[in-house]
C-alpha cells in the first residue's frame, strides 16, 4: 500500500490527461478549433434537437400504395405479355386486389400458353424462392401473387428510395447536417437541427411529385357523372374548383425523364422550366409532334396542373409547366421535380419541433444546475469528511471530466434527459467513496492502525461497490437498448457515469489517500 | 475540524422491531397507489396517449381562460392550457384526432392560425410535437418491456450473487418502489412520459444499489457472527449501513434538488419523479427490504448454504 504500484499511477495519469485533454475542446468555439493543427482534439459533445433546436420527423412509407402499384405494374405486364402481335391469348376482368392479380381466360385451353407468357412475372430470387406464384384453374382463372419475399424486397426498395428522394429535397432546402436514417422495416427517420418551424419541409415531404404528362381524350366528356371511356381516366383540376379533365391513361412522358427543373418567370408569371434527358427529350418530342394542336396534359400527383395545346413539335428537350403559380409555389414545384418523385406517400407518424429558445434556454438551465449541484455535493462531502472529502472532489471533478470526454470522443448526443444524467452521477458518483470512508471509518473504530484501516476499508468496501454499480448499470443498459432518442442519450451518461466513478474511486481516490498517508504518515485518521 | 455527521457513530436503532408496523404502512400505500392508477389513473403525456402539444411563448402574459376559450372552440375535442415555467409561456395540449397523422396536423395548423388571428406575429412556437397512435401505442409497450426487462435482469444478477431470500426481498423492495413511484405520477398529475420511464428506471437501479449495500453487509456479517441471533444480526446490519445509506440519498439529494430548481420547467417532472424515487428507495431498502429477509426465514443454515457464492466477499477480509 506504501508503494502504490507505479503501472497503477501510469494508468490512473493516462486516463486522467485523457479525460481533461478531450473536454477541453468543449470550451473553445468551433471556428478556433477548425484553426487548430490536425492532432489537436477537436471533437466537441454534439447537442441533441432538444438543446440545439430543430426537428424529429419520424415517417412512414405507405406501402400498401407501394403493394398496390407493384400489382398494378403486374397487371400492365401480364396485358403486354398476352397480347403479342398476331398471337393474342384472349381474357377477359384482368384486375387486382390488394394481394393478387386475376384475370379469366377467354378459351381454357390456353393454359400452357398463358401459363409460358407469363414465366417473366415469376422469377427465381436471389433467396431461391419465386417471386410469385401463377395459379391457372381447370376454368381458365388466372391468379398471380406475389409472395412475401416479393412485396419485402420491393417495399425495401421502396423505403430505399424514398430515404434517398427525402434526402435530395431535404437537401434542397438548405437545412445543415440534416440526418435521415432508415427506421424499422418501413419508416425514416428525419432530424433537422436548427429547424424550429419544419412546415415548408413537411409540406415537401407531403408531396409524391409524381409528374407525368397525358393526352386530354377530346371524345370524353369531362362533365361531372359523365361516362369515361376505357383506356382513359377523370383526373381533378390541382386548382381548388377547377375543372375535371378526361386523360388517357398511357403516360406519354414522366418526370423520371427530367434533367432539371427551375422556377422562373414567363411574361411577369412564376412558371416552372423543365428540361428532359435524351429519352425524355425524344419522347416528349414525338409526342408534341404527332399531336399538334391537342392539348396536352400536365399531371402532378394525379392532379392536372394544367393541359396547354402544343402549338408546335418540341424538339428541343425543354418545355414549361404554368399553371397559376405564386413565386413558392414555383420554387417549391420545382425543387421537388429536381429531387425526384417518391415511390410512395409518406406519412408522419411523430413529430417534434424545438424552438432554438427553448433548447438555449434548456442548455443554460442544465449548466446552472450542474454547476449549483456539484458545488452542493463537494462542500457537503468536505464537510463530513474533512481532507477525505477533497479527495472525493478531486475524483468527482475528474469524473464529470471523464464523462464530457467519453461523450466528445464517442460523439455521443447529449440531451436534456442526458443532463439530467450527468446531475444525477455527481450525486451517486460520491457513493463509491462514501462507502469506502464509511468503511474506514468503521474499521478506525475498531481500533486499526490508520494504514490497516484504509487497507482493508478499499478491500472490504470493493465487491459491495461492484454489487451496487452492477445493478445500475443494468438499469442503464436496459434504457439504452430500450429507449428512444432523448431517453437513450439519459442512458448514455449515466452508465458513462457509473464506469467513471468507479474507476475515480477505487483508483484515483486510493492514490490520492496513498501519496497523501505516504507523505504525512498520519498515527490517527481524521475521517 | 468540525464535521457534519448526518447519523451519530454507533447507532442501534431497533429496526426491526418496527417492520410490522412499516409492512403496513407500505401495504397500504401500495394499495392506494394501485387504486389511484386504477381510478384516476396517471396523467399521460402524448408519448403515451398521443395528442398534440405546442408550448408558446407570448409577447406578454396572456389571459389563459380566455385563450382556453377560443382554443376550445376550434372543434378540436379536448384543449389542456398550462402556464409553463413562466406566466407567458403557456403549454398547449391537444387530445388526439380521429383520423391519420395528416389530422393531427391539420390541428397544428389550425391552432397556430387561431394564435395568430388573437396575438398577431409576436407568438414564438418554443416547441411543437405530435405523436400519431401507432407510435404511441409503440412506446407504451417499449416502456413497459424496459421495466419489466430491468426488474428481471436485476432479479437473475441479485440471485447469482446472493442467495434466493436475497433476490426476492430486492425484487419486492423494487416493486414496491415501482409502484409508490407510479401512484405518486397518479396523485401529482404530473404529465408521465418517457423521461418519466427514465426517472422510473433510473429509481429501479438506484433502489436496487441501496438495498445490495445493506444485503452486502447482511451477508458478511451472517458469516462474521456465526451465533448471532437473526434479528439482532440485521439490525446491526442497517445500523452499520445507515451512515453509508443516508450520505449517498443525501448527496444524491443535494444534486436531484438543483436540477428541479435551477433545471428548468422540462426537466421539472423528471426531477420531482427522482426526488420521490430515491427517498421511497432510501425507505424500502431499511425498513422493507431487510426485514423482509427475516420473514423469508433467512438462516444461518441458509446463509452458510450459499458458500460458494460468497468465496469473493470472502477475499476480501484479508486486510
Amino acid at each position: 500500500m506504501n508503494s502504490f504500484p507505479t503501472w497503477k499511477i501510469i494508468v490512473v495519469a493516462l486516463v486522467c490527461a485523457f479525460g481533461v485533454i478531450y473536454t477541453l475542446p468543449n470550451f473553445v468555439s468551433r471556428a478556433t478549433l477548425d484553426k487548430l493543427p490536425e492532432w489537436v482534439p477537436s471533437e466537441q459533445i454534439n447537442l441533441g434537437l432538444d438543446l440545439q433546436g430543430g426537428s424529429h420527423l419520424l415517417l412512414q412509407v405507405d406501402t400498401k400504395a407501394v403493394v398496390s402499384k407493384m400489382l398494378e405494374s403486374m397487371v400492365d405486364a401480364t396485358r403486354d405479355n398476352l397480347r403479342e402481335s398476331g398471337d393474342n391469348v384472349g381474357y377477359r376482368n384482368l384486375t387486382h386486389d390488394a394481394t393478387k392479380v386475376s384475370f379469366t381466360l377467354r378459351n381454357p385451353a390456353d393454359a400452357d400458353k398463358a401459363r409460358e407468357r407469363l414465366s417473366s412475372l415469376s422469377t427465381r430470387m436471389s433467396n431461391g424462392q419465386l417471386s410469385a406464384a401463377i395459379h391457372i384453374g381447370d376454368d381458365g382463372e388466372v391468379t398471380i401473387t406475389p409472395s412475401e419475399a416479393a412485396i419485402d424486397a420491393r417495399i425495401s426498395a421502396a423505403v430505399d428510395q424514398s430515404i434517398e428522394i427525402v434526402r435530395r429535397r431535404v437537401d434542397e432546402t438548405g437545412v445543415n447536417e440534416p440526418a435521415i436514417q432508415r427506421q424499422g422495416r418501413d419508416r425514416i427517420l428525419v432530424q433537422l437541427p436548427g429547424v424550429g418551424d419544419p412546415d415548408r419541409i413537411k409540406r415537401l415531404l407531403g408531396e409524391t411529385a409524381q409528374l407525368t404528362f397525358h393526352l386530354v381524350d377530346l371524345n370524353a366528356s369531362a362533365a361531372p357523372g359523365a361516362r369515361v371511356p376505357p383506356g382513359s381516366k377523370r383526373l381533378p383540376s390541382i386548382h381548388k374548383g377547377g375543372p375535371d379533365y378526361i386523360v388517357k391513361n398511357r403516360v406519354m412522358v414522366s418526370g423520371e425523364n427530367l434533367e432539371d427543373a427551375q422556377a422562373t418567370f414567363q411574361q411577369g408569371q412564376p412558371v416552372v422550366s423543365i428540361r428532359f434527358d435524351g429519352l425524355g427529350g425524344k419522347q416528349f418530342g414525338r409526342a408534341t409532334t404527332d399531336n399538334v394542336g391537342k392539348p396536352f396534359a400536365i399531371v402532378l400527383d394525379d392532379k392536372v396542373v394544367s393541359a396547354p395545346r402544343i402549338n408546335e413539335p418540341i424538339l428541343s428537350g425543354s418545355a414549361v409547366i404554368s399553371g397559376g403559380f405564386d413565386v413558392k409555389g414555383a420554387q417549391d414545384l420545382a425543387l421537388l421535380l429536381r429531387a425526384g418523385a417518391l415511390p410512395a406517400p409518406l406519412n408522419i407518424l411523430e413529430e417534434r419541433s424545438v424552438g432554438p429558445d427553448l433548447g438555449a434556454d434548456s442548455i443554460a438551465a442544465g449548466k446552472i444546475a450542474g454547476v449549483i449541484g456539484v458545488v452542493a455535493v463537494a462542500v457537503f462531502m468536505v464537510a463530513t469528511y474533512g481532507l477525505f472529502g477533497v479527495f472525493a472532489d478531486i475524483a468527482l471533478a475528474m469524473n464529470i471530466f471523464l464523462i464530457m470526454s467519453v461523450l466528445s470522443v464517442l460523439g455521443a448526443t447529449l440531451t436534456l434527459p442526458g443532463i439530467a444524467g450527468i446531475v444525477l452521477t455527481i450525486g451517486m458518483a460520491v457513493d463509491a467513496n462514501v462507502l469506502i470512508f464509511e468503511r474506514i471509518r468503521e474499521e478506525v473504530r475498531v481500533g486499526k492502525s490508520p494504514f490497516n484501516a484504509i487497507q482493508s476499508g478499499f478491500a472490504r468496501a470493493f465487491t459491495t461497490i461492484i454489487d451496487a454499480n452492477v445493478t445500475t448499470g443494468i438499469a442503464a443498459l436496459i434504457l439504452f437498448v430500450m429507449g428512444s432518442g432523448p431517453v437513450k442519450g439519459f442512458a448514455v451518461t449515466l452508465f458513462i457515469g457509473i464506469i467513471s466513478s468507479m474507476f475515480t474511486a477505487i483508483m484515483l481516490s486510493r492514490m490520492l489517500i496513498s501519496f497523501w498517508m505516504e507523505r504525512k504518515r498520519p498515527k490517527t485518521l481524521e475521517l | 475540524m468540525y464535521k457534519i455527521k448526518l447519523i451519530p457513530d454507533n447507532t442501534h436503532i431497533p429496526f426491526l422491531k418496527v417492520r410490522m408496523i412499516a409492512f403496513a404502512i407500505s401495504a397500504l400505500l401500495i394499495l392506494g397507489s394501485i387504486g389511484m392508477f386504477f381510478s384516476a389513473g396517471v396523467n399521460k403525456g402524448i408519448d403515451f396517449e398521443g395528442g398534440i402539444l405546442i408550448e408558446v411563448g407570448m409577447p406578454k402574459a396572456p389571459d389563459v381562460a380566455d385563450m382556453r376559450g377560443k382554443l376550445g372552440d376550434l372543434g378540436l375535442g379536448q384543449v389542456a392550457l398550462q402556464t409553463f415555467g413562466s406566466d407567458s409561456d403557456i403549454l398547449i395540449r391537444v387530445q388526439r384526432q380521429e383520423g391519420d397523422a395528416k389530422a393531427q396536423e391539420a390541428a397544428v395548423d389550425k391552432v397556430k392560425v387561431q394564435l395568430a388571428k388573437d396575438y398577431g406575429d409576436g407568438v414564438s412556437y418554443r416547441r411543437v410535437e405530435f405523436v400519431g397512435p401507432t407510435v404511441s401505442a409503440e412506446l407504451v409497450q417499449t416502456a413497459i418491456e424496459a421495466v419489466g426487462a430491468a426488474v428481471l435482469a436485476m432479479l437473475v444478477y441479485i440471485w447469482l450473487r446472493f442467495e434466493w431470500h436475497y433476490s426476492v426481498g430486492a425484487i419486492m423492495a423494487l416493486v414496491h418502489d415501482v409502484i409508490l413511484t407510479i401512484g405518486m405520477f397518479a396523485v401529482t398529475r404530473i404529465e408521465f412520459n418517457l423521461a418519466s420511464v427514465a426517472a422510473i428506471l433510473t429509481i429501479v437501479g438506484y433502489s436496487i444499489n441501496d438495498t445490495v449495500v445493506v444485503y452486502d453487509r447482511i451477508r458478511e456479517n451472517f458469516r462474521r457472527y456465526k451465533k448471532m441471533d437473526v434479528k439482532v444480526l440485521i439490525d446491526l446490519s442497517i445500523n452499520e449501513t445507515l451512515s453509508r445509506t443516508t450520505m449517498t440519498s443525501f448527496t444524491t439529494l443535494l444534486a436531484l434538488i438543483a436540477l428541479y430548481i435551477f433545471g428548468g420547467e422540462v426537466i421539472r417532472g423528471f426531477s420531482t419523479a427522482m426526488i420521490f424515487g430515491i427517498v421511497v428507495g432510501t425507505y424500502s431498502s431499511i425498513f422493507i427490504a431487510a426485514p423482509l429477509l427475516l420473514l423469508f426465514g433467512l438462516s444461518h443454515r441458509s446463509a452458510e448454504d450459499d458458500g460458494f457464492k460468497s468465496a469473493e466477499a470472502e477475499s476480501g477480509e484479508k486486510g
